[in-house]
């Protein structure tokens, strides 16, 4: 089964639908046993990182996600799961869950043209091939909407990064088992929907294509 | 580098599509989920559906609308229309928008765009603006007017006051839409849209005017808009979204082409 984690983060229905469409049936839920109980993990979510991380810990779904990480199966982050899987954010001063070392600032630009947050479709740099990314290729267009963005201490975790004004962030990152987009691969078409289905196939194998 | 969106408005009137001409004719043209998919497989980047119907109990019918049209497109989508409170808002969310556009109710009570951006989030809260070109004056300093219900009702507020209060209440992006340029097909509102834009520091989308390419990149550059709204150019298949695309590209706005 494919759970997608419910923390009151957003829509999650757009996920949901999403993965119905490429033929991979999931469930929302926050019940943190059926997380671990899980095949495959969705950790999508928009919104305030440091509201977001205290509802993971009220549930018990931070120690949940971080067992499932720790299990090996394939898990993949969505926006807000990508900055929360870093070890802290400047949203909050929120220490997050630590899956990959790095953290998330917020954009800040002296050309007032720059809007924040960063929403609409921008291009993806490939850095080096992930089994989930597939046939996707650079300059590929994703659709971004996030105020902060990561920055990945090792550059073994980055694989694919994103400009926005003069700002260069890491938009693909992964380690191990998981996978995670700043964008919304449930909202970028059939690209995204190219993605998603790559997740499915995967089995949590960096290597493995 | 970010792209320039094009985005369809579909107005929606008990289920069906409409194109309305300064909003007070409205002639029906289609089944709007069938359109909707059309414009996704010809690589528009955005959606936004405005519910004209005019009774509220008729209202369900959008909610079907929305349900059909999020498990068939996956691009952001938003709708806009009699939208007054966050049960609303919330309401079209779980049946799969991506955002709400809140407008006159908004105007009538401020507090609504708090709320929305509290429930849903700023990212999912749009505010939808008609306004009108007036005289300068000390009650109008930007020479603009918001109006509601078509543009039949003026209000009295200032434009630039409404789009600033807007964003501080927790707006996400903006919706420009000039009730003087709607449906005239002569070009959008380029002064207003610019001076918006520079003013806030959220994407603005102009909207209300279109009728050529040049239209959009008229707008898309000197007018500083984000995003470009278009309806009829598209609805009565004289342009399509990716014919549009390449002009913009060609004359070298950055748009999304591969799709």
């Amino acid at each position: 089964m494919v759970a997608i984690v419910d923390y009151d983060a957003g829509n999650l229905r757009s996920v949901q639908r999403a993965c119905q469409h490429v033929g991979m049936k999931a469930g929302i839920t926050s019940d943190p046993d059926e997380v671990r109980r899980a095949d495959r993990l969705i950790f999508p979510g928009v919104g305030s990182a440091a509201s977001a991380v205290g509802t993971l810990a009220e549930r018990g779904l931070d120690e949940a996600i971080l067992e499932f990480f720790r299990s090996g199966k394939p898990i993949l982050g969505i926006c807000l799961g990508l900055q929360i899987a870093l070890e802290f954010t400047e949203e909050g001063n929120q220490h997050c869950l630590g899956i990959i070392p790095g953290a998330c600032e917020r954009f800040s630009f002296r050309d007032k043209a720059l809007k924040v947050p960063h929403i609409g479709w921008n291009e993806v740099e490939i850095i080096k091939p992930h089994p989930v990314l597939g046939s996707v290729t650079s300059g590929d267009e994703f659709y971004f909407v996030h105020s902060y963005f990561a920055h990945v201490e090792r550059s073994e975790h980055v694989y694919g990064r994103t400009t926005y004004g003069d700002q260069t962030f890491s938009s693909v990152i992964g380690r191990d088992n998981f996978f995670a987009t700043q964008f919304h691969l449930e909202k970028s078409g059939e690209m995204g929907l190219k993605l998603l289905a790559g997740f499915m196939q995967w089995e949590g194998d960096q290597d493995a294509q | 580098m970010l792209s320039k969106r094009i985005i369809a408005c579909l107005d929606v009137r008990n289920g069906q599509l409409a194109k309305s001409v300064k909003f007070v004719d409205t002639r029906d043209i289609g089944d709007p989920v069938a359109k909707a998919r059309e414009y996704y497989q010809d690589g528009l980047d955005e959606l936004v559906f405005y519910d004209i119907t005019a009774s509220s109990d008729q209202r369900n019918i959008m909610l079907e609308v929305v349900e059909q049209v999020a498990e068939q497109v996956f691009i952001p989508f938003s709708v806009g229309g009699g939208i007054r409170t966050v049960e609303d808002a919330s309401r079209l969310l779980g049946a799969g928008a991506e955002k709400i556009n809140v407008n006159s109710a908004a105007v009538k009570r401020p507090e609504l765009i708090k709320e929305c951006a509290h429930a849903i989030g700023s990212q999912n809260t749009v505010l939808s603006m008609d306004i009108m070109k007036v005289e300068m004056s000390r009650e109008f300093p930007s020479g603009y007017e918001v109006v509601i219900n078509g543009g039949r009702t003026p209000m009295g507020i200032d434009a630039l006051t409404w789009a600033l209060q807007g964003e501080e209440l927790g707006a996400g992006e903006l919706v420009v839409n000039s009730i003087d340029a709607d449906g005239t097909r002569s070009g959008y509102e380029i002064n207003l849209t610019r001076m918006i834009s520079e003013a806030v520091s959220i994407p603005v989308i102009a909207s209300g005017g279109a009728g050529k390419p040049e239209h959009l990149y008229d707008v898309l550059t000197e007018g500083k808009a984000d995003a470009a709204l278009v309806a009829s150019m598209v609805h009565f298949n004289e342009y399509t979204v990716s014919g549009l695309k390449q002009y913009l590209h060609e004359r070298g706005v950055k748009v999304r082409l591969r799709y």
